[in-house]
């Protein structure tokens, strides 16, 4: 099978390879959805201190929204636990427009 | 997720070996259990149920922590014996559930690209192709071309690399005759009861069309029911 970077084994791949070239890096998973989340539990995004990423935990509605809480994250090493959803304003904000709700927990590599 | 977490588990996913990451998201701990070690696990019956179903989910530990179950399966893989006309059907069903689709036949006018356009194909024996796709416990493994030279060796190595279906064509009869000469290349009847012949689920299928129908329906239910509710469906 060719590599593709789509796939979420390429993206804990980058996250190995990211932390040995000396970035920072967090790792954000979905882990819980109600209504039609656009992806499953087990969907992560990796981002560096760059504030480069890769993968997706929603249909591209609330990646920038967690890539700026990554970001935090990789700085005090704190894990947290984001959630979005219709019921949520700042869900909003951020348009997550499908009508679901997801949890993401974002936790730093090597922290 | 500690360093050696990450590359722990990336190790185990190039090895195709199953995994399951248990989270603790109130404070960030973390464990990797690997699928040998399920049932030795306090959470056993949660993790080999996810891992079965190849989701990932949140549960409720019994002193009320809440873990998320990350699992981290092989991608499953469909090896075909035989580039025939049942095979041209199933190759595009299966991918299409997500199965990577080898096809396999030394015949090369069966095994064109014309007739499997993006299908790979290797028209070789299979004692040549076999070893180099490093069939698994997380490949299906079906033999169609009916021609005892090709699928029996075929056969043999599905056994030897304990595939979680083996399926090949052919009636009662034809497989009774294969059992036998299976036994006389030394196969157990262990491994000769794992064959499931004639392949696919019994829905009446006709064409060929309707065959990988019923061919990957059975394989679905190898792959997702649990074991007592398999042999019900069998």
């Amino acid at each position: 099978m060719p590599a593709t970077l789509n796939r979420d084994e390429d993206i804990l791949q980058a996250a190995q390879d990211w932390q040995k070239a000396g970035h920072g890096v967090a790792l954000a998973t979905v882990v819980e959805t109600w209504g039609s989340a656009p992806r499953p539990a087990g969907s992560s995004l990796v981002i560096n201190d760059d504030g480069t990423f890769l993968g997706s935990v929603s249909g591209g509605c609330v990646e920038g929204a967690v890539v700026t809480e990554a970001l935090d994250v990789i700085a005090n090493g704190q894990p947290k636990m984001l959630e979005f959803g219709v019921a949520d304003e700042t869900a909003w904000n951020v348009g997550l427009s499908c009508g679901g709700t997801i949890r993401v927990f974002v936790e730093k590599v090597g922290g | 997720m500690k360093t050696e977490t990450l590359a722990e588990l990336n190790a185990e996913r190039a090895a195709r070996r199953p995994v399951i990451l248990v989270t603790d998201t109130a404070n960030g701990a973390q464990r990797l259990v690997k699928a040998s070690d399920i049932v030795a696990d306090p959470l056993r019956a949660e993790l080999s149920k996810q891992l079965r179903m190849g989701k990932s989910g949140m549960i409720e530990a019994a002193d009320g922590r809440k873990l998320f179950l990350n699992v981290y399966a092989p991608t499953a893989r469909l090896v075909v014996i035989g580039a025939v006309h049942i095979s041209q059907a199933l190759a595009p069903l299966a991918r299409a559930l997500d199965y990577d689709v080898t096809v396999v036949d030394p015949r090369t006018a069966f095994a064109s690209p014309e007739r499997f356009p993006d299908v790979p194909l290797i028209a070789e024996w299979p004692d040549v192709a076999l070893p180099t796709l490093n069939v698994d416990h997380y490949t299906a493994f079906v033999a169609v071309t009916h021609d005892p030279k090709i699928d029996d060796p075929a056969l043999l190595h599905a056994f030897e690399r304990d595939c979680f279906y083996i399926g090949a064509l052919g009636s009662r009869k034809t497989h009774a005759k294969r059992a036998e000469r299976l036994r006389a290349q030394g196969a157990k009847d262990s491994d000769i009861a794992r064959i499931h012949a004639p392949i696919g689920l019994n829905i009446g299928a006709v064409s060929p069309s309707e065959i990988a129908v019923a061919i990957m329906a059975e394989i679905t239910a190898q792959l997702r029911l649990p074991p007592k509710e398999k042999e019900e469906a069998a």
